[in-house]
């Protein structure tokens, strides 16, 4: 028996030992002694991405479908920098993730060497840690640890960084002998379980408040806390809000639930929050997206505010009962304390919320010449798609519509780049999220700016046997910035105009690239829809193939845009349902509740 | 109102852990007025004095940040008034056969004491608050300033109790 492996073969057998089941990655010359055992692994399956931002996004998509620690492998140096966008978004939102990377030998640190970039130092403010591993010994307590940052407390991206000596030299540290290894993290010590007299507190605060909303944010998705929030919101009869990083977390179709929050939210979601006299908000961060101009925003409101990073309360908006804790835990717990508290008195308050629900519905116009409007695409794929289909977005006026016109009924159906906001995230999300749930179907919901910065990816799709289907909402432009010019730059199209649509104002563009010819030319099925009578059809066509990925290329009237709209920077009161078109919180007719 | 806050900061003793603190203060937009760290009684531990110049909720923002770094172990905040703070200052001043005297006169009402000297010049070392070494500094300025060094300001807490004890029983327990 032999009694010594390599570094290499240690990390190999390190990530069989903690369960990592899928690496998406790219070899290269540091990173090269890693792939000679991870090729006999029959537990590990690795991926062969395209560009490494793509092994990255694939990696949190995994993670965001499964709740598992997505993994990402890749060379030193410039491998490494294209992990960079990748582990800055998910730190934003929170992904579990590790990120392998190989460095130059250890000697050679320093130096200029070829391919050296200091990850470590370049990644020290977008990871929740990182390791440059010194020893082959170390190597399994480095992967355990790795992966413990990563799926505990508040979820976050962790780098390890390996030299290539350090993969070559030999040691007689077995990872099936020493696991679990023992962790030294002595500085690691987050908080799960609330304090009970703050969750007192808030019961209080709830039992005797009038206008109260439930403001919902991603950490109730992290803390799998999905069935707690709707017994929660059931037993109370709270209005419930759900961020961009939470859609899913409570179902669309509930009666209690408003809608999205924020600078492109429904107006009753938007205004129930400024109107409110409390705030419950859980796993939620008052993102700016969210607040708007955070002076003006829920102004007569008290807070409670859960989360299981300490720092995020208080951080824009003091909080006035402050819980520190694992959502799923202080939800149930609240729950608990509940019980012994009167149900507030909401009649009124509901009577007021269904008035402006009633007058100011989420709604698109149907264009008069006959082309496409994109939310009407993106309505009907979420309808012929259903509940279980697991979407993707890219980021822009499409996110915007996706997260607007699908219902999403279930946790963990909705992905996309909340905090980076990243271009690019869809293709390679939905890559990672099908190879997560195989027996899911995956759509992207891309733009065809943010389709033409990752979709290389489609290659591993079809060569790895990934059937997601992507849908690009092809307007010809960068829509979202077009859309703040047309109403911020006097409709002056500096640079947005990308020539993918066939009505292109640039002379003799038209259809570069031809995103049907595009898809097949990477080995997937490539359709097209240009008309609101072939929506459903080609959808259907699209849902019947599923041995193949598949590209459809919607092309859609140009001009459309995102309501309702906060400006950026503007207080939250000032919304617009429209251009030019602010509600009239007045008229709400039968309100009862004296705002 | 922005005040002088004077932190110490346990950090578990490896590689880059500096680089993570200081870092963290710069992006989160804080400034640092000094920074001192060295070793402690224990070896797998350093300790790091921080003095920033923040308002109160502000401090409390970079505090919680600060124990979101993995290798930070433990953070206190040292008070003045139950905390004695130094810091060490060396300082070459200009001073020939003329000046001498009235130099080290100076330089004996600090209860500093002179660590070199040349023909023209004396090095002076001197411990104290940094209102004390300031003013010694004021003092010594007519006569010249070649050269002049602070370390950072190092604090610990007045009376028996140790606040590293229970983090380091954590490290050794893992260790």
């Amino acid at each position: 028996m032999t009694r010594e492996i390599t570094g290499a073969q240690s990390l190999v057998h390190s990530l069989e030992a903690v369960g990592a089941e899928v690496v998406f990655g790219i070899p290269g010359g540091a990173i090269l002694p890693a792939y000679d055992p991870l090729f006999d692994s029959t537990r590990v399956r690795h991926i062969l991405v395209r560009h490494e931002q793509g092994a990255g996004h694939a990696a949190e998509g995994y993670a965001q479908a499964t709740g598992q620690v997505g993994v990402c492998m890749a060379t030193s140096g410039p491998g490494a920098t294209n992990l960079v966008t990748p582990i800055a978004d998910a730190y934003m939102d929170s992904v579990p993730m590790v990120a392998i990377t190989g460095q130059v030998a250890s000697a050679a640190i320093g130096t200029d060497a070829f391919q050296e970039a200091d990850i470590c130092g370049i990644t020290l403010p977008i990871t929740k840690h990182n390791f440059l591993v010194q020893s082959a010994d170390d190597i399994p307590r480095t992967i355990a640890e790795a992966f413990h940052l990563a799926g505990t407390g508040r979820p976050g991206p962790v780098l390890v960084d390996l030299p290539k000596d350090i993969l070559q030299a030999v040691t007689a540290v077995l990872p099936h002998e020493v696991w679990p290894p023992t962790l030294d993290l002595p500085g690691y010590r987050p908080v799960t379980r609330p304090h009970g007299k703050q969750v007192r507190e808030a019961a209080k605060l709830i039992s005797a408040s009038r206008r109260p909303v439930l403001y919902i944010g991603g950490g109730v998705l992290k803390a799998r806390a999905a069935a707690e929030l709707r017994t929660l919101a059931e037993m109370t009869g709270i209005p419930v809000v759900t961020t961009l990083m939470a859609r899913g977390a409570f179902p669309d179709s509930h009666p209690q639930h408003l809608g999205m929050p924020g600078m492109h939210g429904s107006v009753a979601a938007v205004t129930a929050l400024q109107k409110a006299d409390l705030l419950i908000t859980l796993g939620a961060r008052f993102d700016d997206r969210v607040t708007g101009r955070l002076a003006s925003f829920a102004p007569k409101a008290a807070i409670i505010h859960a989360d299981i990073d300490p720092a995020e309360i208080g951080k824009n908006r003091t909080a006035d009962v402050p819980i520190v804790g694992d959502c799923r835990e202080v939800i149930t717990e609240l729950v608990a304390a509940l019980a012994a508290e009167q149900r507030p008195d909401l009649e009124g308050w509901w009577r007021t919320l269904d008035g402006w629900r009633r007058t100011y519905p989420l709604g698109y116009e149907t264009p008069a010449d006959g082309s496409l409007a994109p939310q009407h695409v993106i309505e009907r794929i979420g309808r012929i798609a259903g509940p279980e289909t697991i979407f993707a977005a890219g980021v822009g006026q499409h996110q915007m519509w996706a997260a607007q016109f699908i219902s999403y009924e279930n946790p963990y159906t909705w992905l996309n780049s909340g905090g980076a906001g990243t271009m690019g995230y869809a293709v390679p999300a939905a890559m990672g999220a099908k190879v997560g749930r195989p027996d899911a179907t995956v759509w992207a919901i891309d733009g065809d700016g943010c389709f033409q910065m990752t979709n290389q990816e489609l290659a591993t799709c079809a060569l790895e046997g990934i059937p997601i289907k992507v849908a690009v909402i092809n307007n010809g432009s960068l829509g979202m910035v077009r859309q703040w010019q047309t109403l911020f730059y006097d409709k002056r199209y500096s640079n947005t105009e990308l020539g993918t649509h066939p009505a292109s104002p640039r002379t003799g563009v038209k259809r570069v690239p031809d995103f049907v010819r595009l898809a097949e030319a990477l080995g997937c099925v490539g359709l097209r829809c240009e008309s609101a009578a072939e929506v459903d059809e080609t959808i259907e066509k699209a849902m019947a193939i599923d041995d193949a990925p598949v590209v459809v290329d919607f092309v859609v009237h140009p001009d459309a845009m995102v309501w309702p709209m906060v400006a950026a920077g503007a207080s939250n009161d000032e919304i617009r349902v429209a251009r030019d078109l602010a509600p009239d919180f007045d008229y709400s007719g039968d309100a009862e509740v004296n705002l | 109102m922005t005040t002088h806050h004077t932190l110490s900061v346990l950090v578990e003793n490896k590689p880059g852990v500096l680089a993570r603190v200081s870092g963290l203060f710069s992006r989160r937009g804080f400034n640092i007025e000094s920074l001192a760290v060295g070793p402690t009684e224990h070896a797998d531990v350093s300790r790091m004095t921080i003095v920033v110049a923040v308002d109160d909720l502000p401090l409390e923002q970079v505090t919680k940040q600060l124990n979101k770094l993995v290798n930070v172990l433990k953070i206190v905040e040292m008070d003045t008034s139950v905390s004695v703070q130094r810091e060490l200052l060396l300082v070459k001043v200009r001073a020939d056969l003329a000046v001498r005297s009235q130099v080290l006169e100076t330089v004996a009402l600090f209860r500093a004491k002179v660590v070199d000297v040349a023909q023209d010049a004396v090095t002076v070392e001197a411990t104290g608050t940094r209102d004390k070494l300031d003013a010694l500094i004021r003092m010594l300025e007519p006569f010249g300033i070649r050269e002049l060094v602070q370390s950072g300001m190092v604090a610990l807490g007045r009376g028996s109790r140790s606040i590293t004890d229970r983090s380091l029983r954590s490290v050794e327990r893992t260790a």
